[in-house]
């Protein structure tokens, strides 16, 4: 279980990125983080990655810990070898990699090679089209492909909890339902699922726990099923009982852009 | 004609010397995001550690404790002080670079003074001969070993576990250590492989028809930056390519030189830097590198 206490984060010392988060990912289940940009997200899964120091994050206050070990200042590989892996914002796929080597590179944190080639099976029958594209530049793929690349990329480690960084961000409806049913899927093969998402049909859809980060502090929490019912969670994050129709909000709502776009 | 063939051979044996250095100034840049300015000094370190060792450790003991101490010399600078800096701006860490080779070359001058230590190649000066087209068994020796290493490294860097974790850290290094790629080892092997090639280049380029290992071997050892600049800093192809492409010009333009008086003599140890300035001009990021790259 990765358990977050009271963890407060600031960059460069002085922005507060996360202001006293406290939650859970309880073993075996899929978590959802929702919030919108600014609410400290990404700052979260940096901490539990160990990426914080690359962009100048301190941990003030607070632990990180997977079952009995502090995450806290570790350094990421070892976080990884722990069994924590995160897929980043934007997918980051090595784009001039072919998608084989891809995988391999996700699979270098480890030595066993039983337990490489497992995973590697498990992901081709994930997403066959990564075993058939498997001599291709990771940069030709489409956007969806890309996204399966990246997960496919962090399964590859053998993980015991996955992190997932907005994985629906620029992708089209359909292949965001793809991607929610794939998360589903790895959940059910006994991988614990830390979603952060600004899409919350989608991650309330497959979470069976929800936390709404507003301004780097926990606003509401619980069980998914029963927040996305609250009055709160329809208003500001599925859309319904506000004046607009969902789908103008969607096109005219500020949309946050790939900063990386290599398909 | 046959001039032109002795060029062209001496030229391309030359030119896979420079590749050797080249090769490890790119695969340091591209592992550390450093520009190591400090590559000629190490060069120099290995040609001295070979001539001071060479009499008691015979020529082959010599060449393997040479390579070494260059190697750990280059891990020493990594570990000490690139590694320490990881995140500082390229040009700041490119600066401390040329500190390190400063404070190495000086003491490498001191060292040897105004003499020119002797390297016991076993080849001597021996030359071989195919027609009107000759050349030094020294380049020959050079230009087989080097292609073998140059071979090995390619093979390396395609398809071993380092190359794949070394082409994604320069990719996307933050992403390489979210899939727990240790950056410090990819960079600390680079520095390492890098030490050791330059080794092997300072051995054959301290022999026939070069007198031996003097302050000047550094300068000609700084004919492989443009070499490397010209094909591309992050390109390893590009840094082949850059090297074969300096040897051949810089060889030529020195065997034709009493054709071409009207440049002066020496004009063939100028050659690298206006073949280099020439590609650049046209291709601002050098033949094969990533255009997005900072420039040099």
């Amino acid at each position: 279980m990765l358990r977050i206490d009271s963890l407060r984060v600031t960059y460069g010392g002085a922005v507060q990125a996360v202001r006293g988060v406290t939650m859970e990912v309880p073993d075996g289940k899929v978590v959802a983080v929702l919030g919108s940009n600014g609410a400290g997200k990404s700052t979260l899964l940096r901490t539990i990655s160990g990426t914080l120091s690359l962009h100048r994050g301190r941990v003030e206050e607070g632990t990180v810990r997977l079952d009995d070990v502090d995450l806290v200042r570790r350094d990421p590989g070892k976080i990884v070898r722990l069994g924590v892996v995160q897929v980043p914002e934007g997918r980051r796929i090595f784009s001039r990699l072919s998608v084989e080597e891809n995988l391999r590179a996700g699979g270098l944190s480890s030595r066993d090679k039983a337990a490489k080639a497992k995973a590697l099976q498990r992901v081709h029958d994930l997403f066959p089209v990564l075993k058939e594209r498997g001599s291709q530049r990771g940069g030709l793929l489409s956007g969806g492909e890309q996204q399966m690349l990246a997960i496919g990329r962090a399964l590859m480690t053998s993980p015991k909890l996955l992190l997932l960084d907005e994985p629906s961000l620029g992708l089209a409806p359909r292949i965001i339902g793809q991607i929610g049913e794939v998360i589903a899927e790895i959940n059910r093969q006994g991988t614990s699922v830390l979603l952060v998402e600004q899409n919350a049909t989608m991650a309330l859809g497959v979470a069976d726990l929800a936390y709404v980060l507003d301004v780097g502090e926990v606003s509401l929490s619980g069980d998914a099923r029963e927040l996305s019912q609250t009055d709160e969670v329809q208003r500001l994050y599925l859309g319904h009982g506000s004046e607009t129709p969902q789908e103008e909000r969607l096109t005219t709502g500020p949309r946050k852009t790939l900063s990386r776009w290599t398909a | 004609m046959t001039q032109f063939l002795s060029l062209l051979v001496n030229g391309i044996s030359l030119g896979t010397i420079y590749a050797l250095i080249a090769l490890g100034f790119v695969i340091i840049f591209k592992a550390s995001e450093v520009v190591n300015f400090a590559h000629g000094s190490l060069l120099l370190l290995g040609a001295y550690t070979i001539a001071v060792t060479a009499d008691d450790l015979g020529f082959v003991g010599a060449a393997l404790l040479g390579i070494v101490v260059t190697a750990v010399a280059a891990l020493i600078i990594e570990r000490l002080i690139i590694n320490q800096l990881r995140g500082a701006p390229v040009i700041s860490l490119a600066i401390v670079t040329i500190g390190v080779d400063i404070i190495i070359l000086t003491d490498l001058i001191r060292r040897i003074g105004s003499d020119i230590l002797n390297v016991p190649h076993p080849w001597a000066g021996d030359f071989i001969r195919a027609g009107g087209v000759g050349i030094s068994v020294n380049r020959g020796v050079a230009m087989l070993v080097a292609a073998v290493l140059i071979g090995l490294f390619f093979l390396a860097f395609k398809y071993s576990s380092w190359g794949v974790a070394m082409r994604a850290s320069a990719e996307d290094g933050e992403t390489a250590a979210l899939m727990g790629i240790r950056q410090g080892q990819v960079s600390a092997l680079a520095w390492v492989v890098a030490g050791a090639l330059a080794a092997v280049a300072a051995l054959f380029l301290v022999g026939s028809p070069t007198p031996g290992v003097s302050p000047a071997v550094y300068t000609v050892a700084l004919a492989a930056f443009p070499a490397a600049i010209l094909g591309g800093l992050d390109s390893t192809g590009g840094a082949l390519v850059g090297g074969l492409l300096i040897g051949v010009a810089e060889t030529m333009a020195a065997g034709y030189q009493d054709e071409m008086l009207f440049l002066g003599r020496g004009f063939g140890s100028v050659v690298p830097y206006i073949v280099m300035l020439l590609v650049l001009l046209v291709r601002p990021s050098g033949l094969f590198g990533t255009k997005e790259l900072t420039r040099v």
